[in-house]
């Protein structure tokens, strides 16, 4: 049994599921059908954070291995079976996708007006598999999860999505589908290899160096996919154009971080021979990925798509952080991974804000915002100067740990994603200066109402965690200390002993 | 002689027989009495093939196994989704015929017999007493040209299948020496090695048997007739004939054949690939769903066939739980097209779905699951289905099988997206006319397996590989 008592992480993860059973159960006109699912969505949504917070409080921060896990039988015949638990590096980002769930069903409450009841269960159910992904420690069951997401995503895009939502959600599912099948097939090469599913088995297995680069492919095929890297990149500005607010900020938060955790679940510690040969590509990539959609973003006139290109940018600094493979760099690319959950999931809320009101996300469109709402202003500048990575803001411990570790591995590499922080500041800040200042451009936006307090619940947790995660960074910090020691030394302990085989040269 | 065997066929026979005079003697209308009683047939038939004991009747010519109930079940439970599926869809259509659900009785028992055949002339015997009356039915609605168009093709091109088995067959029995499956196995087991005339006469019989599942390169009659045929045959003709051809060509390949395995590996792994290549390619300009689902039909026979290729206990495993799911989700998904219709119009276009998630949302996440789930999407059974050969494919080394079966379905993902496309983000056209009972039972049923396989999936994967633990012996 684990810590809690109890099969924390079952509940975590089919929670949710029950909700949408509740939601899809209930008759009635459609009036009340909507306002009865909303209110279900969120009660449940915020029973299972509150749940989650039990994760917060009771997980031990001296253990580097899982813990809370919970096992039992399910595919028998293959060694595939059902295994749930934490350790440091997967424990926060259920606290994060339990966090943002409810935000994002707040976030909804007045924007979608139509299928209440049907976005209400998609939410529940990737909030299920988010969950879940996270939760797995049984690789075909991370792959169910992984995939799984998919479906309600395809949905929420297509169903609620913009003008070009139909383009958008199948670039999305097609992107990610051919990443992901061919995960499946290293999934069942690694099975083969190892005789067992079992993610704890599988990171204390070597595997054969030859096999080791084909696998790392289809693993990168995934994932690269999923963070996005470029030049995979393509299919997140237009899924996040077009999806409303609330997917946007699923999409931003929790499923490009799938990618990431993919890489330091998987491809680092299992594949650590071609890890360390495929670095210098990542880097490439990433540093290429930086730069190149800094620039892109600059070009944007759609507010979304900016904070879109930003993102990729952004998730260019963790892959560089990862695949350093020394401690600051691979905490680095967590907190990364963590503070942009937070506040690239409130930038768009900040967009949404805006759209719900003025139904348009030019950036020309806007100007002179923060002469007639102030607080709206103010809560976006502070987000902006998070993502700019002002110290002080929850940007900048990670962005300033992956540059460290970088910069011990290559100079250039920690250069490029400096560059990236530069051009990142440019980028945001115009945008911030085009939206809230200047002249007020339309008539029509000094009718702008400030903040609900609907919207005002929503930012305050996230304004709360961007200080928070700026200022006292080692309350997060402690959580996966232990275990990212343990990776990295593991890491190395690997290449040792395949230099020392003579594999390696 | 031990024919208390055969029980289950015997019994389903007679109770054809005595339905068929019960049909013809009134002078109203017996289509819905007739079919209620074939339905009860087909249960009763199902529960004494549950209740089988092992063994071989008949000299050795029929052969009842595990493997063998495992995939009778399955056709008895194709044949009754498609009986249900078709009452209320003929009576609309002005095609009521009691002889409908007569014919479909007596193809299961073809179906039924084909599955236990162990011997080359029961083989035959079963096949063809499934494909008359499959020619029959596809041409049911007889003064639509399409339908006699539908039976024409599938009747010309079945003898031709079935030209093609016997002359394979003679072959077989001229330089093994024997007609029966154990014997067979035992002279190409003594020769050390095949002589030349039964390996062409083997390629003869898959050629004929991949006619039955409409494998690559067999396979052109299925869009024809899927489309020409009425909806409810169509139907029956994508779950239960493919299952029993499929069972068959799996006992004759992994039984008296099993020896030569390295002769016919690589034939069932081009038509594999070759299935599961164009199923995805030729999917995607398609218009109408029937025939949609027809090169659906043919790129899931294409991963089924992967097991097969593969050999060995779990790959044989894998294409006993391929066709279980197959059924259900092949079956569920032709309920709702058998709901399409309008104003008393049925209709056949993927476009004609448009906004059904506003007009039906039952229907529709139904017919999500079925579509994402034959993607192969988790955590839906088709991920299962095929999880379960491509397990066995890489455990065996055919990883450039593997590569282009996964690399298919993301092609053919494309079209499953498309229909989810049409019913949730188009906007709506009207509603369809209500559906019929027994349509939303067939559909329910099928849909709840699909959604909640994942949950529950010991049960069939035991009986799988009970019944391919038998067929190996």
């Amino acid at each position: 049994m684990n810590a809690a008592g109890f099969p924390l992480l079952s509940l975590l993860t089919f929670l949710p599921l029950a909700g949408a059973l509740i939601i899809m159960l209930v008759r009635g006109d459609e009036a009340m059908v909507a306002s009865n699912a909303r209110w279900t969505a969120l009660w449940t949504s915020l029973i299972v954070f509150a749940l989650s917070l039990t994760l917060w409080f009771q997980f031990d921060i001296s253990v580097a291995g899982f813990q809370f896990q919970e096992q039992s039988a399910w595919l028998p015949d293959f060694g595939i079976g059902y295994h749930l638990g934490v350790d440091g590096i997967s424990v926060l980002f259920i606290l994060l996708s339990t966090l943002l769930t409810p935000l994002c069903i707040l976030a909804s409450w007045e924007s979608i007006r139509t299928r209440v009841r049907e976005y209400m269960i998609a939410f529940l159910v990737l909030e299920t598999m988010m969950v879940g992904m996270f939760a797995s420690l049984d690789f075909i069951l991370f792959y169910i999860f992984f995939e799984g997401v998919l479906i309600p995503m395809f949905l929420i895009i297509g169903v609620w999505g913009g003008a070009r939502r139909v383009y958008a959600a199948y670039k999305f599912f097609l992107y990610t589908f051919a990443g992901s099948v061919l995960m499946l097939l290293a999934i069942i090469v690694l099975w083969n290899a190892a005789g067992t599913t079992d993610i704890p088995q599988l990171l204390t297995r070597t595997i054969d160096p030859s096999w080791q680069y084909w696998i790392f492919f289809a693993f990168f095929a995934s994932f690269a996919v999923k963070v996005p890297m470029w030049p995979v990149h393509t299919w997140l500005p237009d899924a996040h154009v077009e999806a409303p607010t609330a997917g946007s900020v699923i999409l931003a938060g929790v499923l490009l971080k799938m990618g990431g955790y993919g890489f330091l679940r998987f491809s680092v510690p299992m594949l650590p021979q071609a890890s360390a040969d495929f670095a210098p590509l990542i880097f490439a990539l990433s540093v290429v990925a930086v730069i190149y959609t800094s620039l892109v973003a600059l070009a944007q006139t759609d507010m979304k798509k900016l904070i879109a290109y930003s993102s990729v940018a952004h998730m260019g600094i963790v892959t560089i952080g990862i695949f350093t493979v020394n401690v600051q760099g691979v905490q680095g690319a967590l907190y990364q991974m963590l503070s942009h959950g937070v506040v690239s999931g409130a930038l768009f809320l900040c967009v949404g804000v805006l759209y719900d009101r003025e139904h348009t996300r030019e950036i020309a469109r806007y100007g002179g915002v923060a002469k007639i709402i102030p607080a709206y202003a103010l809560v976006f500048m502070l987000f902006t100067m998070a993502s700019v990575a002002l110290p002080g803001t929850a940007g900048f411990p990670g962005e300033f740990l992956v540059i460290l570790g970088a910069w011990a591995v290559n100079p250039w590499v920690a250069l490029g994603a400096a560059t990236g922080m530069i051009l990142g500041a440019v980028y945001m800040l115009l945008l911030y200066r085009r939206v809230a200042f200047g002249k007020v451009t339309r008539d029509s936006l000094r009718g702008l109402t400030d903040l609900t307090p609907r919207e005002h619940a929503i930012f305050a947790p996230l304004i709360a965690l961007t200080l928070w995660m700026g200022l006292y960074p080692s309350s997060f910090t402690q959580f996966f200390d232990a275990s990212v020691a343990q990776l990295v030394a593991q890491h190395q302990t690997a290449l040792g002993a395949a230099r020392l085989a003579g594999i390696a040269p | 002689m031990n024919w208390t065997l055969v029980m289950p066929e015997l019994v389903l026979a007679l109770c054809g027989l005595v339905i068929l005079v019960g049909g013809v003697i009134p002078k109203r209308d017996t289509t819905f009495p007739v079919s209620i009683a074939t339905l009860g047939a087909l249960l009763l038939a199902t529960a004494l093939t549950l209740a089988q004991k092992e063994g071989s009747a008949f000299g050795g010519q029929y052969v009842a196994d595990s493997f063998s109930s495992f995939m009778k079940v399955l056709c008895l439970l194709g044949a009754a989704a498609g009986l249900i599926m078709s009452m209320d869809f003929f009576q609309k259509q002005g095609l009521s015929r009691f002889e409908f659900p007569v014919l479909v009785l007596f193809a299961t028992v073809g179906m039924m017999v084909m599955i236990s055949a162990n011997d080359l002339m029961a083989l035959y015997m079963g096949l063809e007493l499934l494909s008359l009356p499959l020619y029959v039915i596809a041409a049911i609605d007889r003064d639509n040209p399409r339908s006699a168009e539908a039976g024409l093709k599938y009747f010309v091109l079945g003898a031709l299948a079935s030209g093609l088995l016997l002359y394979g067959s003679s072959l077989v029995y001229g330089f093994s020496g024997s007609m029966n499956f154990e014997q067979i196995s035992g002279a190409l087991a003594a020769d050390g090695g095949a002589s030349a005339g039964v390996i062409v006469g083997l390629v003869f019989i898959i050629a004929a048997l991949a006619f039955k599942i409409s494998a690559v390169p067999f396979h052109m009659w299925t869009p024809d007739v899927y489309e020409g045929a009425p909806t409810p045959v169509t139907a029956f003709f994508a779950a239960a004939p493919k299952i029993a051809a499929m069972a068959l060509l799996t006992r004759v390949l992994a039984g008296p054949f099993g020896e030569v395995a390295d002769q016919w590996q690589q034939v069932i792994v081009l038509c594999s690939l070759g299935s599961m290549v164009l199923g995805a390619f030729a999917a995607i300009g398609q218009r109408n769903i029937k025939r949609l689902m027809a090169y659906s039909s043919i790129g899931h026979v294409g991963f089924a066939l992967m097991g097969l290729a593969v050999g060995g206990e779990s790959g044989l495993r894998g294409v006993a739980v391929y066709m279980a799911i197959y059924l259900f989700m092949t079956v569920g998904a032709f309920c709702v097209l058998i709901a399409m219709r309008r104003d008393g119009r049925a209709l056949e276009g993927v476009d004609d779905l448009a906004g059904l998630g506003k007009t039906d949302p039952a229907m529709a996440l139904a017919m999500a699951v079925f579509m994402f789930s034959m993607a192969g999407v988790p955590p839906l059974a088709g991920f299962f289905s095929k999880l379960y050969v491509l397990l066995p494919a890489i455990q065996q080394g055919y990883i450039f099988l593997a590569l282009v079966g996964v690399l298919s379905s993301i092609v053919s993902a494309f079209y499953y997206l498309r229909v989810i496309k049409v019913m949730y983000f188009d906007p709506a056209l009207p509603a369809f006319d209500p559906r019929p009972m027994g349509v939303s039972v067939v559909l329910a049923g099928s849909g709840l397996f699909t959604a909640f396989f994942f949950l529950f999936p010991a049960p069939l994967l035991a009986a799988a590989r009970h019944a391919v633990a038998s067929l190996l012996g």
